[in-house]
């Protein structure tokens, strides 16, 4: 059975945290949201594991609370 | 207007069965003379099980309602001997295309092998479908046959016993009584028959209101099925064109929750839409308007004792992916060999729960299939419209995204993985595991669909079977195929097997399947089949 990988697992974590913000520089809320849609959508079908996504979105969501 | 929908096509007429002193006792009664009420008649009569048909009017339906019609109602429809004259006058379509926008996302095509004695699709108006049937009632009384259509016959009371179930009619010449052994209630999606018996029916309720207009214009848009998300011409809200017989097209707009709806429906609101759709200088009449909304639910349970439910009467569906109206004759198609039997006291009334446990399991698939789709084409929030449009905007460029654009999944029929009837399988293709319906194929001259069905089959594929086999009344009959020279029925029933023995339910629903022919085998599955296993 496929788990999802909690552990570090990106090189440069500051970096990324970065790019991620650099997407957003100047975007509202309503672009802002579009664009974290597309981007789910995208690393969702490249990780393709159902079990795996099924297991973010439950963790994601109680995050949430 | 079409002249159809004002000619009566089963007017009143006084039955003798209003002239008794004490109640008929009739074997079936079906309440509603739709399509749903009309199939089950046709096929109860070919299986000479005396049949009566009330409806309080007299007319086919008004308006083109149900206009698409898939492959596997169209096959049930030729076993009813209606399939020809439906797919002659239909336009007959496998492609559709989405748009976002005004650019087109992506097309699908729903029949992309070759291989099948019917289309993926025809489009035509619900009151051809309901002309050909009462047409086809006729032919059959012509023959003999006991069937009995009853217009202006409204059934204002029923009384549910054990043994029978008591029905007050009211007709023009005043009230009489009937009795009726089994009753069909195909009486539509606001049935009367499961008010009066105070039987719930809960579903999701969709916010949102279609209006829908069926226009009647030379145009030279191609025979396929276009779905706007966001059009030009009606920003914010989807679209849906259908092209009928006759140069009627049929055009869904959606409009949002907070209108007017009498007010839309008024040609100097409709017409200007239109134009916006068609082009300022299109040329075109209206002929049928209506604004519908639409829930998904179906009843908890689809027999209550004495009484059945089939159609809209038993369960609704949003109109994306054409479920309604097709699911509704595989419920006739499931129901009436299982009714024959037991009013032929040949299976106990134990096998009509199996009508129940398949037909709701069906229903289940087609509910979430809608409201999946609805979901899609209506956003329920301001994040789910994010989502959405993010798929459909990655669409016009990533082919991983097409395959979520959800614009309704048309209609196929459902496999009762799990039925009580299913029996023994084995190593064979999947798509004819038990519990399927036959995949058809070419068959010499014609096609397999058209040799299955009627009762039960052994279908033999280079392996030796008798003739004819009885079991406990039940009659069964071989037919026997070679592989070679058919690589259609090859794959689709031996895949890698040297052959193969499926035994079929009338219904062309497999039962059972082995490499090897076995009596004791086959007799199991029959009485597994029919509900008599001990």
């Amino acid at each position: 059975m496929s788990s999802l990988n909690t552990e570090p697992n990106l090189a440069d974590p500051d970096d990324f945290y970065a790019e991620l913000l650099e997407m957003l520089d100047d975007k509202d809320v309503k672009q802002s949201r579009e664009i974290h849609a597309r981007l789910i959508l995208l690393l969702s079908n490249h990780i393709g594991d159902r079990e795996i996504l099924s297991e973010a979105m439950k963790i994601a969501a109680k995050a949430a609370g | 207007m079409n002249k159809i929908f004002e000619t009566p096509l089963y007017p009143y007429v006084r039955s003798a069965d209003q002239d008794e002193t004490q109640p008929v006792r009739r074997p079936v009664v079906i309440i509603g003379a739709g399509p749903i009420g009309l199939a089950a008649a046709i096929d109860l009569a070919q299986q000479d099980v005396p049949v009566v048909v009330l409806d309080d009017n007299d007319k086919v339906s008004n308006g083109s309602r149900a206009i698409c019609f898939a492959k596997r109602p169209l096959e049930i429809l030729d076993r009813l001997g209606c399939g020809d004259v439906m797919v002659e006058k239909g336009v007959t379509w496998s492609v559709g295309k989405v748009f976002g926008g005004d650019s087109p996302i992506y097309g699908f095509d729903l029949l992309p092998e070759a291989g099948y004695k019917r289309p993926a699709f025809i489009n035509l108006q619900q009151y051809y479908l309901e002309e050909y049937l009462v047409a086809r009632v006729r032919a059959l009384q012509a023959e003999g046959k006991d069937i009995d259509l009853r217009g202006g016959n409204r059934v204002v009371a029923i009384g549910s016993h054990t043994e029978h179930v008591t029905l007050e009619i009211e007709t023009p010449d005043g009230p009489y009584i009937l009795e009726a052994e089994w009753l069909i209630a195909g009486d539509g999606a606001g049935s009367p028959t499961r008010r009066m018996l105070g039987i719930d029916f809960v579903g999701r309720v969709f916010e949102d209101n279609f209006l829908i207009a069926d226009v009647i214009m030379e145009a030279d848009f191609p025979t396929e099925r276009w779905f706007w998300f966001d059009p030009p011409f009606n920003r914010g809200q989807s679209a849906l064109l259908h092209k009928q017989p006759d140069n009627v097209w049929r055009i869904d707009l959606q409009l949002g929750w907070d209108i007017d709806r009498e007010a839309e429906k008024k040609p100097e609101n409709v017409i200007p839409r239109l134009k916006a759709m068609l082009g300022e200088d299109a040329k075109f009449e209206l002929e049928w308007v209506s604004i519908y909304t639409f829930q998904c639910r179906r009843m908890e349970s689809f027999r209550h004792g004495r009484v059945l439910f089939a159609g809209d009467a038993a369960h609704q569906v949003s109109p994306f992916g054409a479920r309604g109206a097709n699911s509704g004759f595989e419920d006739v198609d499931n129901l009436v060999w299982k009714l024959k039997l037991v009013i032929d006291g040949l299976a106990p009334e134990s096998l009509l729960d199996s009508y129940n446990s398949e037909r709701t399991y069906g229903a289940d698939e087609n509910i979430l299939n809608s409201t999946r789709a609805t979901d899609f084409i209506t956003p329920k929030s301001d994040a789910s419209k994010a989502l959405r449009d993010a798929v459909l905007g990655l669409a016009k460029e990533y082919d991983f995204a097409k395959s979520m654009v959800n614009s309704g999944r048309l209609a196929r029929p459902c496999t009762y993985d799990g039925s009580v009837l299913n029996g023994a399988d084995t190593d064979l293709p999947r798509r004819t595991r038990p519990g399927s319906t036959a995949a058809d194929a070419p068959f010499g001259d014609g096609w397999l669909i058209d040799k299955l069905g009627g009762g039960f089959q052994l279908l033999a594929i280079d392996v030796e079977v008798p003739d004819a086999l009885e079991v406990d009344g039940i009659a069964i009959s071989a037919l026997k195929l070679a592989a070679k020279g058919a690589p259609e029925l090859a794959e689709r029933y031996l895949g890698d097997a040297k052959g193969a023995v499926y035994l079929m339910r009338p219904d062309q629903v497999v039962a059972a399947r082995w490499t090897e022919y076995d009596e004791a085998a086959v007799v199991a599955a029959v009485n597994t089949a029919t509900g008599r296993a001990k």
